[in-house]
């Protein structure tokens, strides 16, 4: 990123004098709003009439605002409509106020609908029945989670500080983050709850996660919800030239599991976003990948490579997604899962060995700078999971890769690759001798870290532990070894949508990451209680929601501290 | 964490080619568990047990590297503090027994020059299809002053000895705390070597690396009284 090189651009210039504390919040379940973007929808005239005359006058209170933008809460899918109106104006303190209503109000739905978890199967509970192993993992993330009620109570407490907001800026904690994956939740008596002003009322949300989810099981049935954000992406998908920032948009909060691959071709830029186009495309760079493979993969022995492909191979009869799926026990709460994975039988075929095997060294030998670096192997596996469920209808576990056309199989290989590239032609950097793109990016979260929790931060400074002792893990392996593979694809969804997710915006993501244990944390209080817990987070229950709430809180740090006008850009 | 009451931590580091089984080495000591699918090491992994070493407790910091030669620039801080190291290759692949001498010449590049080093080879239950003799290893071993020793982190065998051999020697070669008043750690003997003809390779290996003389090893720093 260029404007890491310049520090004192890097961080945002708190000028804007406003009493209190900025506070950012973006609701998780929307988009960041591209205020240009924006503004050519609301000319488009697509949404009911907004009474704003011309020149919109500058809301001076909420309530004003509120008033303007009422009706637009009865429409379907209006968040961005909404925000788009609050865009407009461009004045910070309505726009974060309105996301903050947004946010406050699904977690208010989500913490009603709880309440009536065990007398209603709506079609929108189902999914909590779907799996049985979400009942009992809600349940454990209950207990982790009850330790966090006190703080969750009081509104005022700031998400990375113990004490109120500041006036330097400290961020508001996040309301979403209070009732997740809780189901016996303090029933109604919440400080926090007094605080939500009267709305319309809005079609209920499920926030639940689908735990056993993200191309990773059967298809269970689909909210409302869900429908809708699938129809949307269909219609984007369709017609001859897909509007891609339409569709990175849509994907930032998300992408349905049915559109996923397509989508993620065109948001890598893989895929051209003309339709006729595509299938020629394709061809043309399956092609090429195949020519590769006949160019360089017979020369795998030779002197010049074998050290290369040695070390390949040493490394992918090693991967295996439980091991990216499941954490070492590391709490008190022992947790029966089952140690398989549906994915193993998968992974532990020779076939889909070699194909890995091939996709790394071709990537390495064309890549001289970096080579293969132990970590570049994970990468592949999104790709490739989500590719090859395109294929799938039944269940993961019965799935026989043999049971694929080989020709099948070879465009999946192929189009893996060329996702992975161009992933990894964002951060060659984190990969090349010594790793400076790493070096910057650790020290560019503690950089952040010393900011938005300087409680955290000196925590960390007493007890001596290093950034780069766990985060380099993170940053090398994009948090892959710290999340379950489920939410590491649902991640992805958002750093394609983003410009320079991988890069850039991981870097609050991690931030947000970090400063999310914070309770855990500071409970610590010796290196190596420090360094166990950091290296062997409680994550192998997160879905959808959990990943939700971290890029929400990713998405306001990043608003916060980055230099305002990068946010433009693409 | 436990709540186990230890008097000092003793930080070792498992050092080796890739896929020698380093990691299998740790979980094996540290929680008596061992995996055929024990994924990549990406940068450092560490994992901790406590044992008594004569009447102290001392709490075992054990630090698990990853091999490849990509991540050297950013694990050498990783040496430092470090009262031992398991220098561990693969009995069955020559090639990473091959290495031990690139590795060494790291280890005394960047950590104390008084750690104690342990060369173990390690997959000893692969005996049939063993490719490092032993005897030529242990002579090696001699020859550089360091501690040998054969494992097998998939059937436990010899895996509590090493460690608690390494453990055993850093600390004497620390000094108990009654025993020792001066600060200055040039003035410990290296009592862990097989040989005197050992002690004097080691001491004339080039002195490289910014913290080799006594800049940052005062004994707080590997002996941490807690």
């Amino acid at each position: 990123m260029s404007t890491d090189s310049n520090k004192k651009q890097f961080w945002k210039r708190n000028t804007a004098k406003v009493p209190g504390s900025i506070q950012h919040v973006y609701g998780a379940q929307h988009p960041p709003f591209d205020p240009l973007l924006h503004a050519n929808l609301i000319k488009a005239g697509n949404k009911p009439p907004i009474t704003l005359g011309g020149k919109p006058k500058k809301a001076t209170t909420f309530q004003e605002f509120e008033s303007i933008t009422s009706d637009a809460w009865d429409v379907g899918d209006d968040d961005d409509e909404l925000l788009a109106m609050a865009a407009q104006n461009l004045n910070i303190e309505v726009v974060m106020e309105t996301a903050n209503k947004v946010i406050e109000n699904h977690s208010k739905q989500q913490e009603r609908q709880r309440q009536d978890d065990g007398d209603i199967s709506e079609p929108d509970q189902r999914e909590e029945e779907e799996a049985p192993e979400d009942e009992e993992e809600e349940e454990e993330d209950d207990e982790e989670e009850q330790g966090e009620e006190l703080e969750e109570t009081n509104p005022e407490v700031s998400f990375a500080s113990e004490h109120s907001p500041h006036s330097d800026g400290r961020l508001v904690k996040s309301l979403s983050e209070a009732p997740i994956g809780s189901p016996k939740d303090v029933a109604g008596d919440r400080a926090w709850l007094h605080r939500q002003q009267s709305l319309p009322h809005r079609p209920t949300i499920p926030m639940v996660a689908r735990i056993a989810d993200q191309n990773t099981s059967g298809t269970p049935a689909m909210t409302e919800r869900e429908a809708s954000r699938l129809d949307k992406f269909k219609q984007v998908l369709a017609g001859p030239n897909t509007d891609l920032e339409e569709l990175r948009k849509l994907s930032w909060s998300g992408i349905p599991r049915q559109v996923r691959p397509i989508t993620w071709k065109l948001l890598s830029g893989y895929l051209p976003a003309n339709t006729e186009r595509r299938e020629s495309t394709l061809q043309r760079k399956r092609q090429e990948y195949f020519g590769f493979i006949e160019q360089y993969y017979d020369s795998r022995n030779d002197e010049h490579h074998q050290d290369t492909y040695r070390q390949i191979c040493i490394d992918i009869p090693r991967m295996s997604p439980e091991s990216l799926v499941l954490q070492p026990k590391v709490t008190e709460i022992h947790i029966d899962i089952p140690r398989t994975n549906p994915l193993i039988p998968l992974f532990q075929q020779a076939s889909v060995q070699e194909i890995f095997e091939r996709i790394l060294f071709i990537w390495a030998i064309r890549h001289p700078a970096s080579g293969y670096v132990q970590g570049i192997n994970d990468l592949v596996t999104p790709f490739f999971v989500v590719y090859v469920f395109e294929y799938i209808e039944e269940e993961v576990e019965n799935f026989d890769v043999s049971s694929l056309q080989e020709e099948a199989l070879r465009n999946i290989e192929a189009d893996s690759f060329w996702c992975m590239s161009k992933l990894l032609d964002g951060i060659q950097d984190n990969y090349t001798f010594a790793q400076p793109g790493i070096q910057r990016k650790v020290k560019a979260l503690e950089e952040l870290v010393s900011r938005i929790d300087e409680t955290v931060h000196r925590h960390m400074q007493q007890y001596e532990v290093e950034y780069l002792q766990f985060a380099f893990r993170w940053m090398n392996n994009l948090l892959m070894r710290e999340l379950p593979l489920r939410c590491t694809i649902r991640l992805w969804d958002t750093y394609q949508a983003e410009p320079e997710g991988f890069s850039h915006f991981h870097l609050y993501v991690c931030a947000a990451f970090l400063v999310r244990w914070r309770k855990e944390i500071l409970e610590e209080r010796d290196f190596q209680g420090l360094m166990i817990l950091l290296q062997n987070l409680p994550t192998m229950h997160w879905g959808n929601e959990e990943v939700s709430v971290l890029l929400a809180e990713a998405y306001r740090l990043k608003f916060a501290f980055a230099d305002a006008p990068n946010h433009y850009k693409r | 964490m436990s709540d186990e009451s230890y008097n000092f931590v003793f930080k070792v580091v498992l050092i080796g080619e890739s896929g020698v089984g380093k990691s299998n080495l740790l979980s094996r000591y540290t929680k008596n568990e061992f995996t055929h699918d024990s994924r990549t090491t990406i940068g450092v992994e560490f994992s901790t047990r406590t044992v008594q070493l004569d009447a102290i407790t001392i709490k075992a910091q054990i630090w698990d590297t990853a091999g490849l030669e990509r991540y050297r620039a950013i694990t050498s801080a990783y040496y430092r503090g470090a009262v031992g190291a398991l220098l561990v290759y693969d009995i069955t692949k020559h090639l990473t027994y091959e290495s031990v001498e690139r590795w060494l010449k790291e280890l005394y590049d960047h950590a104390d020059p008084h750690i104690v080093v342990m060369l173990v080879g390690n997959k000893g239950d692969l005996g049939s299809v063993r490719t490092v003799p032993t005897e030529e290893a242990k002579d090696f071993a001699e020859k550089k002053g360091l501690l040998f020793i054969e494992t097998s982190a998939l059937d436990s065998t010899n895996v509590e000895d090493a460690f608690q051999e390494v453990l055993t020697e850093g600390g004497q070669s620390r000094g108990h705390p009654w025993v020792h008043q001066c600060c200055d750690p040039a003035q410990y003997h290296r009592t862990g070597q097989r040989s005197a003809e050992g002690t004097q390779d080691l001491l004339q290996e080039p002195l490289t690396g910014s913290d080799r003389s006594g800049s940052g090893f005062t004994r707080s720093q590997w002996l941490i009284p807690v």
